[in-house]
């Protein structure tokens, strides 16, 4: 004959232990907004039957034990931060409904970047913006919503916008941007401004259960002890005189109609093809070879290589090491990394030895590569006697100072641009310390370019690079 | 498996996608932003989450966000970045949430410059934010262990249900060498029941490091600090080269292990017979091994990129046994093999 209409939200636990005494009250202060708010939520959780779905999270403030209260899964987080943890936490769960619950010094002052980033990225998180105008918690602080002229503990003369600047309008502020779906400030200090508040949130939650996006819902609530009214039926008043002419309530964006729902992954590929996917190779084409035949100075080279960027010093010295790595060699680069890579001089260090490599700094180099100018006067004295001297003549216009090592000369630069493209250069002097030294064959060189050459179109014209600077080397060393 | 020419921190990615890590939070800072890079490149391939935050505050709370989900997530920095992450690692440990950090150490204080350093070690391995909770610092020295270490790291997390750093510098992080990957070891990401996933199961899960009461909040610290005994008898990771007959005793972790390895050839070569003892965890700190050491070596020189950080843990395990000397450089400055052996004949 009976049938149940009204009961508590399945969302609200029975109890609330928080504190000792009566366990079926609130911590909240008596007129607080806090209580009416939470029931609102719940009752929407409930009634779109989305609580076993939903994670809450917890700010620092009044409502830090919000947790208390919700029957769902439950995050408390640092102060601030709820939107950036909320944003974690949904992407983890994307099936989850995710509520940021904020007060407003957490929201628009510690935490005012996460919030407009969250709102910005358009998660689909919803966000209860709790706006009382003070820090509750705390003791009655000034908050970024405190009102010009009212009085808080550390604003004890009255808000100043020329010391403390103006209370900030959060929806306002928040819907100028794109992402958001709705945007909507309400109030809680009569029946009818309650009414709209409770369809406010089941909007809003719903806006995320049909994962069209962000949304969030300002709520302007009491606080009488902060506020230090007479009794706290004065705070509705309060809210009604002082808060509603400066915030006004109303929808500030809703795209509710237009959004289109959204899922962050489509679909995750099978086990099976991850290591292709992030580019890890299955099987590659390392052979060991030896240094032993070749003579003593070239074996286990530690080179420096160094010019202008732009002129592929960097990709020299990781197409050498790439080609140590296919010969079964240890091998080492490493760059002079930053803003020297955008522009100005770069130089790398490369390491293929025969053993482990300890250090991969190259101090005392056995090859020096100076493909212009300034590298050959910085590089050219960290040479061991005996080592090898690659000078790109094309660029450099004087003669080693070092007369105690090994010089080889080659106008790569102009070679490059008889082939077409003086970015090839440094492909000329690859092929030039390969011929030079035997440390790879010419073959495996052209293998190794499918490897790291990134243009993959350049793949002949840097073959013939090399074998130019190769031929370079023959012939001189024919002496022709 | 095959070999791959690779940098460090492009190999902490691919190494922590084997490892069943589904998300990525970072924010751009040289030396470590090729770790974000390369998530961003791949993770949306393989349906997993990649976001450039807005801060780094904001990538180390999202990091505490998805690890409350129960599943694996990362963040990397570096020194200035790990400052601002600092506050969320706190409540990481805290909330006893698993989760992987890695930081790729340049040059300090303040702006400092991007050059490689060591100088975070008392930030990181000391706790750096507030509380008393200690982090498990996993310190690899070359691209290969850049994979291993992060893998490794995502277990340690999940076992301890703790923050774990990988901790390095910027010459590891940009140095190509060659990597294998273990492509017979990929994870199926895990999804713990502890965490909150937004449904029944989980539903009376609440993650949070509030203890209202002073009894409650000091029986969590005392659990937090018998966890940390636990890792500390289980998780000690060290490296040796050349130790058996060694006289002297040289320390370094990162790049500068790499460098004591070569000053260690080069001073057999010169008749000093000298041994390396490299932390992989520089915590658990190799507080026994030191002092086993003590018994075997005249002195132990400890070499770092910085003012002299680690030395003062090896100095709490030595207690005055042997002399402890130190030699530093910084500002981005890498010591040579033949400058530390210069070092070394002087002693």
């Amino acid at each position: 004959m009976y049938e149940k209409i009204l009961e508590k939200p399945r969302s609200f636990y029975d109890n609330y232990p928080r504190k000792d005494g009566d366990i079926t009250v609130t911590h909240y202060c008596p007129g607080c907004g806090h209580g009416i708010a939470h029931k609102m939520i719940a009752e929407a959780l409930s009634d779109l039957n989305l609580a076993e779905r939903t994670i809450l999270i917890s700010p620092v403030g009044c409502s830090v034990f919000a947790y208390y209260y919700f029957d769902v899964g439950n995050i408390q987080a640092a102060h601030g931060r709820a939107p950036a943890v909320a944003t974690g936490v949904k992407r983890a769960n994307p099936d989850s409904i995710v509520i940021s619950y904020q007060g407003d010094g957490d929201l628009a002052a510690i935490g005012g970047d996460e919030i407009m980033q969250a709102a910005n990225r358009g998660e689909q998180i919803t966000v209860f913006f709790i706006n009382n105008a003070i820090y509750g918690m705390t003791g009655g602080q000034m908050a970024p919503t405190t009102l010009v002229e009212q009085k808080t503990t550390t604003s004890p003369y009255g808000r100043n916008p020329h010391n403390e600047g103006f209370p900030i309008r959060v929806c306002e502020l928040l819907s100028s941007l794109e992402a958001p779906v709705y945007i909507e400030r309400v109030s809680l200090h009569n029946s009818a401004a309650r009414a709209k508040a409770r369809k406010a949130i089941r909007k809003a939650l719903q806006v995320q259960a049909d994962r069209k996006g962000f949304s969030l819902v300002e709520i302007l609530s009491g606080c009488p002890t902060g506020w230090k009214v007479k009794q706290p039926s004065d705070s509705l008043d309060w809210i009604e005189k002082y808060m509603l002419p400066y915030f006004p309530v109303g929808v500030f964006k809703d795209n509710t109609e237009k959004a289109e729902p959204f899922r962050y992954i489509e679909n995750v590929p099978p086990k099976s093809e991850l290591p292709k996917l992030i580019d890890i190779p299955m099987e590659d084409k390392v052979v060991q070879a030896s240094m032993a035949d070749l003579p003593g100075p070239y074996r286990n080279p530690r080179i420096k290589i160094a010019g202008f960027g732009g002129q592929g010093v960097l990709s020299l010295g990781v197409a050498i090491a790439q080609l140590g790595l296919m010969q079964g060699y240890d091998v080492s680069w490493l760059p002079s990394y930053g803003p020297e890579m955008r522009g100005g001089t770069a130089h790398c260090h490369v390491m293929v030895s025969e053993h482990i490599i300890g250090s991969p700094l190259v101090t005392a180099s056995t090859v020096c590569v100076a493909m212009n100018k300034p590298s050959l006067e910085k590089f050219e004295k960290e040479l061991v006697p005996g080592g090898l001297l690659i000078t790109n003549t094309s660029m450099i216009d004087i003669e080693p100072t070092r007369k105690d090592v090994e010089w080889l000369p080659i106008p790569a630069t102009e070679m490059a641009s008889e082939l077409g493209n003086i970015r090839f250069g440094n492909m000329v002097v690859l092929g030039a310390y390969l011929q030079k030294t035997g440390l790879v064959p010419l073959k495996v060189a052209f293998d190794g370019l499918h490897i790291f050459l990134k243009a993959k179109r350049f793949i002949p014209d840097n073959e013939k690079a090399i074998q130019v600077g190769a031929d370079y080397v023959s012939k001189k060393l024919a002496g022709k | 498996m095959a070999k791959q020419l690779i940098k460090g921190n492009e190999a902490v990615i691919k190494g922590a996608a084997l490892a069943g890590c589904v998300a990525y939070f970072g924010y751009p800072i040289t030396p470590a932003s090729e770790i974000a890079e390369a998530a961003a490149k791949y993770f949306p391939l393989i349906g997993r989450t990649f976001i450039q935050a807005e801060s780094e505050i904001a990538a180390m709370n999202m990091v505490y966000g998805a690890a409350s989900a129960g599943v694996r997530c990362m963040t990397a920095s570096s020194g200035p970045g790990i400052s601002l992450k600092q506050e969320a690692v706190s409540y990481c440990a805290g909330a006893q949430l698993p989760c992987v950090i890695v930081d790729i150490m340049r040059g300090g204080p303040g702006l400092g410059n991007i050059g490689p350093e060591q100088a975070d070690y008392n930030q990181v391995v000391k706790g750096g934010g507030h509380g008393n909770y200690k982090v498990i610092v996993l310190a690899p020295n070359s691209a290969q262990e850049m994979c291993d270490l992060t893998m490794k790291a995502f277990d340690l997390a999940d076992k301890y249900r703790s923050p774990v750093y990988v901790l390095t510098d910027g010459v590891i992080g940009q140095m190509m060498e060659q990597v294998e990957f273990p492509t017979r070891e990929i994870i199926d990401p895990p999804r713990y029941d502890w965490g909150v996933h937004g449904d029944q199961v989980t539903r009376h899960n609440l993650i949070t490091s509030i203890f209202l009461s002073h009894s409650e909040l000091e029986e969590h610290n005392l659990k937090l600090q018998e966890k940390y005994r636990t890792i500390e008898a289980n998780e000690l990771m060290t490296d040796e080269y050349q130790t058996e007959d060694a006289e002297i005793l040289l320390m370094g972790y990162g790049i500068v292990s790499r460098v004591l390895r070569s000053t260690v050839d080069y001073a057999r070569e010169a008749g000093i017979r000298a041994g390396l003892l490299r932390p992989v965890t520089v915590w658990p700190f190799p507080v026994k091994r030191i002092q086993e050491f003590c018994a075997q070596v005249k002195k132990i020189l400890v070499v770092e990129m910085s003012n002299g950080q680690m030395v003062q843990d090896v100095r709490l395990a030595v207690e005055g046994r042997v002399p402890v000397e130190f030699y530093g450089r910084m500002g981005g400055v890498v010591p040579s093999a033949e400058e530390i052996l210069d070092v070394l004949k002087k002693l």
